[in-house]
């Protein structure tokens, strides 16, 4: 459904894409994973032809993004990162206008969001600047659902929302995705990429892996090792001047570590234990 | 068209619900009007006036009476000779020197004519006109009265000289120049305002992702406020008749024309500005900078534009709100005929054609 081929772009003196190729297929998942900056955004602007590309090509539906950018506008939903809906319109009045605005109306199609949209209906006298982050993201995803679209680009939907919320929302697309829907979505928060069927990890405009997140997991090729002392940035100091450390860092409550040697490594007075990689050890571990 | 008058109910949601917006767009132009309106109709009470008599007769002496004994005026100094009248208006002391020749009794007497001169401080054109219209009805009065006791039929003939601003603007100058800025600040500045919020909260962005064609999206915004500057055209004109008194003098219909070309001509602006700035304060900053400034300076609402230096009066050839309030003046204040007005209208519809077709080709069907 999406194609990318050695898209380049750049602002000024930033590049912010610097040759990136990959495909994401029908009804999957696709998770863009990288931090701020990386390019997610800059990407899904091409892709939904808001922007054009320096160099390189791309397709969504076999459609090009620069030459048939008409189409692509008629049949895809797009959620941008800081889409804040129209403040001072209700729930109601937002739903309807894009309904009308996507030359559908909101009876037509609302199977499709009646998942979501039940949630807030409820509020939908309420204006949406008085809407809580979550239920704001939910009206917003159904504003760009109402018009049934095939391929869904959603840039950043859970930033700023409650891991509740989150997980929430994260389970309606798995449900738009039962209905058919392609998804490619960017998200910075690691935790969430192995809810996607496919991940991109990205990082300064160029794509380091692609693979399902169970399969970058198993394609880590060291023992991890989680330690623990009271002191840990004294700890993390002292692994880091040790010969046979290969990367050491924090996660959490744990220092994430691994060793250049095969055998059982051992530090002094301190436990630790193997633990399996999470995408945010395999990103940590890529970036190097 | 759906897509269209949904678009348009929204927009006017926004300004409806905003009601600081409501009070800019509908409650200024009233109290601008208003304001301005009393600002001119202020009556004018002690005038101080110099009196150069050089005849010293019967007549003059009368008619100097008559002038003291009004309410509006009090003879503050005689002098002697005409080189000082200059020196006592520089000196501020008088407002209005009435100067009368040389013999005025004998010549009225003789060859039924006799000349008076009023000079009048017009640094503010709006009193200085009352002034001298106060004393020109003193000076009728008087002859009225000096025709039913004389056998002979007599003429005092007022000549009227304006210090400091000879052009002497009309007194109901503010109108057309309150229309003028009235219509910038809405079709420009708020649409140009519109369309730019659209684009710093994201929503612009679902727009364009949307079938919604692009120009019809702009079209949509722009709709609101040309309806709006309407009813502040009707508004305006209605206030200006029954409460300020201003007549429309010429034709009412060549006045809505010139009108909506203006519109355009804002409107399109409003929408080039839109192309360019990327914030709503940018866009603000914009349509005051280089719409309202020289819409306020330029145009001759204050000044008269033919009083300034040539670089300005130059400039100001290219401010559409100079030919705008020019033409209203000539339609509405001195009620001219249209072919009066037909070079104004011209350049204002060439404006209209040429920013439209530049605002389209600046407009972007994406983001940058």
């Amino acid at each position: 459904m999406v194609t990318v081929n050695n898209l380049t772009k750049r602002y000024d003196n930033v590049e912010a894409l610097r040759g990136i190729n990959f495909s994401a297929n029908d009804g999957e998942i696709f998770g863009i994973i990288g931090p701020d900056g990386a390019g997610k955004t800059s990407l899904f602007r091409i892709l939904t032809t808001l922007i054009l590309a320096d160099g390189g090509t791309a397709t969504v539906n076999g459609l090009d993004v620069v030459k048939d950018y008409r189409e692509i506008r008629n049949t895809v939903g797009y959620m941008p990162g800081k889409f804040s809906l129209y403040q001072d319109l209700t729930v109601d009045e937002n739903l309807n206008f894009f309904a009308t605005v996507f030359n559908t109306t909101v009876e037509d199609n609302y199977e499709l969001v009646k998942d979501i949209y039940q949630q807030i209906e409820p509020f939908k006298k309420r204006k949406a600047e008085a809407l809580s982050g979550g239920m704001k993201q939910k009206l917003a995803l159904s504003c760009a659902l109402i018009h049934k679209p095939t391929v869904l680009f959603l840039d950043e939907p859970t930033t700023g929302v409650d891991p509740v919320s989150r997980k929430e929302f994260w389970e309606m697309l798995k449900n738009l995705k039962q209905q058919g829907i392609s998804i490619l979505v960017s998200t910075p928060y690691m935790d969430e990429a192995s809810l996607c069927d496919r991940i991109a990890l990205i990082q300064s405009g160029e794509i380091m892996n692609i693979n399902t997140p169970s399969q970058i997991i198993a394609d880590f090729p060291d023992k991890l090792y989680a330690v623990k002392a009271a002191n840990n940035y004294h700890l993390l100091n002292e692994l880091k001047q040790k010969a046979d450390v290969k990367s050491c860092y924090m996660s959490g409550e744990y220092l994430h570590v691994t060793f250049k040697t095969e055998n059982e490594p051992t530090i002094d007075n301190i436990k630790m234990h193997v633990i399996q990689p999470t995408i945010e050890d395999c990103f940590i571990r890529l970036m190097k | 068209m759906k897509q269209f008058l949904s678009f348009v109910r929204k927009e006017f949601k926004h300004i409806f619900r905003d009601k600081r917006t409501m009070l800019i767009l509908l409650g200024m132009p009233i109290v601008q009007i208003i304001l301005f309106g009393f600002a001119i109709t202020t009556e004018v009470q002690n005038v101080r006036v110099a009196i150069v008599d050089p005849s010293k007769d019967i007549s003059t002496q009368h008619i100097i009476d008559k002038i003291n004994a009004s309410k509006y005026f009090e003879v503050k100094r005689v002098i002697n000779a005409t080189n000082q009248i200059e020196k006592v208006f520089r000196h501020g002391e008088v407002d209005l020197a009435i100067v009368f020749e040389e013999r005025f009794n004998e010549n009225l007497n003789h060859t039924g004519k006799a000349r008076i001169r009023l000079i009048a401080d017009a640094t503010d054109p709006n009193t200085a006109i009352t002034e001298v219209n106060y004393a020109t009805s003193i000076v009728a009065a008087v002859q009225q009265e000096m025709i039913g006791t004389n056998a002979v039929p007599i003429q005092i003939i007022p000549e009227v000289k304006m210090l400091y601003n000879p052009q002497m603007e009309s007194a109901y100058s503010f109108v057309p120049g309150v229309m003028g800025l009235i219509l910038m600040l809405i079709c420009a500045m708020m649409t140009s305002i519109s369309i730019v919020r659209e684009k710093e909260t994201g929503t612009m962005e679902v727009l364009l992702v949307s079938p919604m064609k692009p120009i019809y999206i702009i079209l949509s915004k722009a709709m609101p406020y040309f309806v709006l500057s309407c009813v502040n055209l009707i508004n305006i004109l209605l206030l200006s008749v029954f409460v300020l008194g201003v007549p429309i003098a010429g034709s009412l219909v060549w006045l809505v024309v010139v009108s909506f070309m203006f519109i355009m001509v804002c409107l399109s602006l409003g929408l080039l500005i839109s192309t360019i700035a990327k914030t709503q304060v940018a866009a603000m900053l914009m349509s005051g900078m280089v719409l309202m400034m020289p819409a306020l300076l330029l145009s001759g609402m204050i000044y008269p534009v033919e009083n300034m230096p040539a670089i300005l009066e130059w400039i100001s050839n290219i401010v559409p709100a100079r030919w705008f309030i020019s033409s209203v003046r000539k339609l509405m204040i001195q009620g001219l005929d249209v072919s009066y007005v037909l070079k104004e209208i011209a350049i204002l519809t060439g404006m209209a054609i040429f920013l439209i077709v530049v605002s389209l080709k600046k407009f972007k069907v994406r983001l940058q």
